[in-house]
């Protein structure tokens, strides 16, 4: 069970207190923790949440890689450590090398803030426990870099792999194959792009993110091959 | 020595450049009706220290392909400036 989820916070994240609510009121533990310490505690999850990780100077989650927080936490990712980037935490997570593919801006060079349907297409990860192939979610958008992209040879294998997690039913940002979330290829490192965090009470608008967050809380490590 | 370097970040052909595509979309609305394949990058200028010339273009490279550009995504070409 990973009843202790840690948040990390770095310069100009803003998603961290809206994902320690949401976790607090699904009845897991999660605490803040800060970009510049390395040692992630007592933690069995982490989350990194939205934002605009040091200013998303240069590229998008290009200098947070840089922080002494990642290297534990791809160590934590490496030892089967559940690991879900959202928003700004999916371009974090693919900056470090955790997941393959970049981020670019969207199609229509539109800022995105919207409830968008997603639909699962893997549920072998971190997020997927209890759901099936195939059902629909409502969960906020809020981005203006979740334009997927990354070489053919990668889409295939993701596809072959199993580790697309949710397509868009109705692509609004441009993303290669309607990509809204992937995996790594074990499963517990997911970055996505709508916010689960801000889809946990029908006064959102939603409370489709409710079971994705739960699934994190019950996720212990997973294996590793 | 110093050496000062250009280093010019633009995305990589067969990846989407909305910006480049809307000033592309923009430009005959002012009559100029023969722009074609407008791409919008970005241009990073540095000084670095080191031996020669050849020596700058090599380590200002070394840092496109491990920070600056995002090998996925862009292309970088590294210049060194005349002093």
């Amino acid at each position: 069970m990973s009843q202790r989820v840690g948040v990390v916070r770095f310069p100009g994240t803003n998603c961290e207190f809206d994902t320690v609510d949401a976790i607090h009121e699904l009845g897991g533990q999660a605490k803040v923790l800060w970009h510049g310490d390395s040692d992630l505690g007592d933690v069995d999850a982490i989350v990194i949440p939205g934002g605009f990780a040091h200013g998303d100077y240069l590229r998008c989650g290009a200098i947070a890689r840089f922080s002494p927080i990642m290297d534990s936490i791809a160590a934590f990712a490496r030892n089967g450590g559940p690991v879900l980037g959202i928003c700004n935490g999916f371009q974090v997570l693919t900056e470090a090398g955790l997941l393959p593919g970049a981020l670019q801006k969207n199609i229509g060079l539109k800022f995105l803030c919207c409830m968008q349907q997603i639909q699962f297409v893997s549920t072998t990860n971190i997020v997927g426990l209890g759901a099936r192939v195939g059902d629909l979610l409502s969960i906020p958008i809020n981005h203006f870099e979740g334009n997927y992209v990354c070489s053919e040879d990668t889409l295939k294998q993701l596809e072959e792999e199993n580790r697309i997690v949710f397509r868009y039913t109705d692509n609004p940002n441009g993303s290669i194959g309607d990509i809204a979330g992937i995996s790594n290829e074990p499963g517990n490192v997911v970055g996505m792009m709508p916010h689960p965090e801000r889809a946990t009470s029908m006064l959102l608008g939603s409370n489709d993110g409710s079971s994705l967050i739960q699934s994190l809380l019950a996720a212990g490590p997973i294996p590793m091959a | 020595m110093r050496f000062e370097v250009k280093i010019e970040v633009s995305p990589r052909k067969g990846i989407a450049n909305p910006e480049g595509s809307t000033i592309e979309r923009t430009l005959p609305a002012l009559g100029f009706e023969t722009a074609s394949d407008v791409r919008v990058g970005k241009v990073i200028r540095l000084q670095v220290e080191a031996d020669s010339s050849a020596a700058a273009k090599t380590i200002a490279q070394d840092m496109c392909e491990r920070f600056l550009s995002n090998p996925v995504i862009e292309d970088a070409s590294v210049e060194v400036l005349d002093t």
